[in-house]
């Protein structure tokens, strides 16, 4: 017979009938027939499959036959002998045989171990009960489906690809989800924040529920899983939980083995491992000191593998750029490369609220380093191509991020790009209008600013996302006779828009958050800057008391350590005197406390309180709880809010007084207190018209007269001393309780951030305010609502939440202390 | 001759807030180690170069930090302050490995 004159062939073994290695063995086969005896070992009871391919089967939209990749007639034809089912248990380097679970022992001249990953358990109490599956392969998906063909609730833990993929196709059939996902955002690892905080709100628009900053501590269940309990203690019921938490190489075999081992088994440029017989491919294996979870880089892999068992000498792996896209059916989410930026990095962010898109692409030197796509990711290939090629793309810079359907012959501009929209492209979403309406109305009714398209078109007059593009139609349509406006200015160099204009927007658009503000108005920078993110986070916690939680990045650093910095770096603290008012038991506690922490300065300020100087970091909250001990709360001297009510002795004690204006003040000031405002806000009562309590320049100053009360808005001392102006006269103490209230919230309504009363009263004139107050009770009663409505949930005492180590406790400590 | 580079574990990623600082007292330095909304990691001197300001407690956006003393802004990759300020404080190497952060403190 011919065979048996011929040299017998090598022996290659495969472990691991997964996606690398049958892509191996693919371009093993085209490379080089018949050169090896193939035997595959494959633990999954099926021919290989197409493992990405296992969220559609969940969501339903494909079958299983459907993603075999090569059914077992291609074993057959190729003469593989295939043994599934059957998982390799060791291997053994010096006789060169692996030997399987079912006992078999197969001799290799060259083994290739594709072994894949596992999914993470995470260590926690109840992680093996029944009813808490991965998501890796069939049995996983079969597993899922059986529980959600059972109906009821879902918890998914983990919120990267797999963990999102998993819970779309839960929900699709039919159960309750929860996504619980330790970081802030989701998908950190492939989103930036803005992308991230745009896919969940998709998801929960969906109806997934997603809880981010959760942290796992418990699966509970007697016998199978009925919940999972958060480290924050909350429990949620659950019927299935899908632990997605992430992967780790499948290294088991080769560690057993002696192979040289980091988080994966370790291969050279060749993909051979430390034994020159043994090449590895795929999640298993560790390539100069990375591990990779996606299929690009594996197949790269399984090319430069192929070509070494063919008998090559030249094919390197040399590691991959990765590129990611989710595969939840409507949502379009794409990442490639290394969006971190860094130094001489440059960003270009383009953002369309209307149509849900969000476009980030990150360059360095005229190269693209990353990018991230959400809602529109036609794109991701073209950038991702780029990326891979280097490819240099100064000539393209400017419209880069408008994609490719705009880079027709040579370089263009945004208005180009703009010019090249057709006439029914639509422009403000808000008021459906499109372009062709636009440039109808200015060249049809001579229009020649901004205003005049908003009254004519309502373009741009609702939240005013689209107004930079009304602008360039405008240009574009007058050429050189459009003068831009000279109006209000913008909050800061991240966007065009005004405080006014976020303020309307933030209400009529509903917009609950920082990036939700940031995307909406297109933002042309990813997270903003140390101008627009405290303002917005103060027009937030305005506009949404109680829902909005509070952003305390986006604080300066008195606002987040609630005492004031000083220029050494050691803080002040002031606890809070009622009215000015204060007892022996307070005194002694805060002398107690000067000694204890060897305080430098003890100081009494002109708002009627004691101000410790030179409190380091550290001792903070020590600080404070000594001081709660004695029944102190914060003073707030560090806030845009309350900061104190001065007093007069008044009549309980002063010869000339004529109200009882300490006891009016404490009042003012339980009333007040705690309360966030653009700027920080004074108040002081004097019991009589000599107003020793100086509350004539104050943002509200109450002076008492015979007859009843006098309130004094708009003041300020400082630099340019600004003294009141009279507001009103009015009879009871009630009424001055209720105008103090409606005052504060028409100020924190309208004023902009850092925007103190006086300039804001010249700004919008003392008439308006009396408008609005005096003349229009309907209207104070219901501003006084919402600020007492407001103040329901700012009169916490940040001191105490602080001293408890429960809130913020990384702010005090060190991260490390070396040397 | 090729210097060895010395590399201090500080602490595990998670450990910083994101958007925000936290310090590593080495001796008589303070550096403080950033972490950025997109998980960047970088360490510079705590000490802003135009009057000392603690940068730690600075507002932290797109790789750089806003001082919080007098609002200079500098930036995290290069220790320098940038637009019309001039200036630059000491910055560290840093690496990650498995969450774990490691800062190049040798040159202190
Ligand atoms: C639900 C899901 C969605 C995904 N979506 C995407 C996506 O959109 N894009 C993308 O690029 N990637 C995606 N991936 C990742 C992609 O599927 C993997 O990167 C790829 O399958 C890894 O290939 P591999 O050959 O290394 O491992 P696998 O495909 O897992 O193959 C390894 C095989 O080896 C078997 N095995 C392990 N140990 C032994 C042993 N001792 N003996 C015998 N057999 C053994 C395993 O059972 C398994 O069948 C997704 C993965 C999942 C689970
Ligand atoms: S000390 Fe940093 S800006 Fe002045």
């Amino acid at each position: 017979m011919q065979h048996s004159l011929q040299t017998p062939r090598e022996r290659l073994v495969v472990v691991g009938n997964g996606m690398a290695g049958i892509r191996t063995l693919e371009d093993l086969l085209a490379k080089a027939p018949g050169r090896y005896d193939i035997t595959v070992f494959g633990a999954e009871p099926h021919p290989n499959y197409n493992r990405i391919m296992l969220s559609p089967v969940l969501a339903g939209e494909k079958t299983f036959d459907q993603i075999v990749l090569n059914g077992l007639d291609w074993y057959e034809a190729n003469g593989i002998t295939l043994l599934t089912g059957d998982r390799v248990e060791s291997i053994d380097r010096v006789q060169r045989t692996v030997t399987a679970m079912s006992g078999r022992a197969v001799a290799y001249d060259k083994l290739l171990i594709a072994t894949g990953s596992n999914p993470f358990v995470i260590p926690v109490p109840g992680a093996t009960l029944p009813g808490v599956v991965g998501f890796r392969d069939l049995a996983d998906v079969d597993a899922m489906l059986e529980a959600a063909a059972r109906g009821g609730r879902a918890v998914v833990i983990g919120g990267g690809l797999l963990g999102l993929e998993a819970a779309n196709g839960l929900k699709v059939k039919g159960m309750d989800v929860t996504v619980v996902h330790l970081m802030d955002t989701l998908m950190e690892r492939q989103l930036d924040r803005s992308a991230g905080t745009l896919l969940q709100r998709e998801l929960e628009r969906r109806g997934i529920a997603v809880l981010t900053g959760a942290d796992t501590a418990e699966i509970v269940g007697d016998g199978r899983v009925t919940g999972v309990r958060l480290k924050d203690g909350q429990v949620l019921p659950a019927d299935l939980v899908v632990m997605a938490v992430g992967i780790r190489p499948n290294l088991a075999l080769g560690k057993a083995a002696g192979l040289a081992c980091g988080r994966g088994i370790q291969v050279d440029d060749a993909m051979v491992t430390s034994d020159p017989a043994i090449l590895a491919v795929g999640e298993c294996v560790e390539h100069r000191g990375q591990t990779y979870g996606l299929v690009a880089p594996l197949f790269e892999m399984a090319r430069v593998a192929a070509d070494r068992l063919a008998g090559g000498t030249e094919a390197a792996y040399t590691g991959s750029v990765t590129s990611t896209k989710l595969k939840v059916t409507g949502v379009d989410v794409f990442s490639a490369g290394d969006f971190s930026g860094g130094k001489d990095c440059e960003d270009i962010t383009f953002r369309d609220a209307a149509r849900g898109v969000y476009k980030r692409v990150v360059l360095k030197g005229n190269r693209i380093l990353g990018a991230v796509l959400y809602g529109d990711t036609r794109d991701g290939g073209w950038y991702f191509q780029m990326l891979k090629d280097g490819q240099d793309v100064a000539a393209i810079r400017d419209t880069l991020v408008f994609g490719q359907g705009y880079q027709g012959g040579g370089a263009a501009s945004p208005g180009a790009a703009l010019a090249a929209l057709p006439d029914s492209a639509e422009i403000c979403g808000c008021n459906g209008v499109c372009k062709g309406t636009i440039v109808t109305a200015i060249t049809e009714k001579g229009l020649t600013s901004l205003d005049e398209v908003r009254a004519h078109t309502k373009a741009s007059a609702s939240c005013g996302s689209c107004t930079g593009q009304v602008e360039q139609l405008l240009a574009l349509t007058l050429g050189d006779g459009y003068q831009a406006q000279t109006g209000p200015k913008p909050m800061c160099k991240c966007t065009d828009r005004t405080h006014d204009e976020a303020r309307r927007a933030i209400a009529m658009l509903e917009l609950k958050s920082i990036p939700d503000v940031m995307q909406a108005l297109e933002w042309t920078t990813p997270d903003g800057c140390a101008s627009c993110r405290p303002a917005l986070n103060y027009y937030l916690m305005c506009a949404w008391p109680g829902e909005y939680k509070d952003d305390s990045r986006s604080r300066f650093v008195n606002e987040r350590m609630h005492a004031n910095i000083q220029k050494d770096g050691t803080y002040s603290v002031v606890p809070r005197m009622w009215g000015g008012l204060t007892t022996s038991a307070e005194l002694r506690a805060i002398a107690d406390v000067v000694d204890k922490f060897a305080i430098p300065t003890v100081k009494v300020t002109g708002g009627q309180r004691i101000d410790l100087f030179g409190v380091k970091k550290e001792d903070l909250p020590a600080v404070w709880a000594d001081l709660n001990a004695a029944g102190m709360v914060s003073g707030h001297a560090y806030a845009k809010g309350l900061r104190t009510v001065k007093t007069c002795v008044g009549s309980e004690w002063c010869r000339f007084g004529t109200q009882d204006s300490t006891a009016l003040g404490v009042k003012l000031e339980r009333l007040t207190w705690g309360s966030w405002t653009p700027h920080k806000v004074k108040l002081a009562v004097s019991g009589c018209p000599r107003n020793c309590a100086e509350a004539t320049i104050k943002d509200l100053g109450v002076v008492c007269v015979d007859s009843g009360y006098e309130l004094h808005v708009g003041g300020n001392g400082g630099m340019h001393v600004r003294a009141c102006d009279l507001l009103v006269k009015v009879d009871t103490e009630e009424e001055v309780l209720e105008y103090t209230g409606a005052f504060m919230q028409l100020y924190r309504e309208e004023a902009r951030y850092l925007e103190r009363t006086a300039p804001w009263l010249e700004r919008v004139g003392l008439a308006y305010l009396k408008q609005r107050l005096v003349d229009d009770p309907k209207g104070r009663t219901s501003l006084n609502a919402r600020f007492l409505f407001s103040q329901s949930f700012s009169q916490d005492d940040p001191w105490a939440e602080r001293a408890s180590g429960a809130t913020d406790r990384h702010e005090f400590s060190l991260l490390a202390e070396v040397g | 001759m090729h210097q060895m580079i010395k590399w201090t574990a500080v602490g595990t990623i998670d450990d910083i807030p994101r958007q925000g600082a936290r310090c590593v007292k080495a001796g008589d330095t303070k550096v403080a180690v950033f972490r950025t909304a997109d998980d960047r990691i970088f360490a510079l001197e705590d000490r802003c170069p135009h009057k000392n300001g603690p940068l730690s407690q600075g507002i932290v956006h797109a790789g750089r930090v806003t001082c919080p003393l007098h609002n200079w802004v500098i930036s995290l990759e290069t220790g320098r302050a940038e637009g019309a300020d001039e200036g630059q404080t000491n910055s560290y190497p840093v690496k990650i490995e498995d969450q774990t952060i490691y800062v190049a403190l040798g040159a202190i």
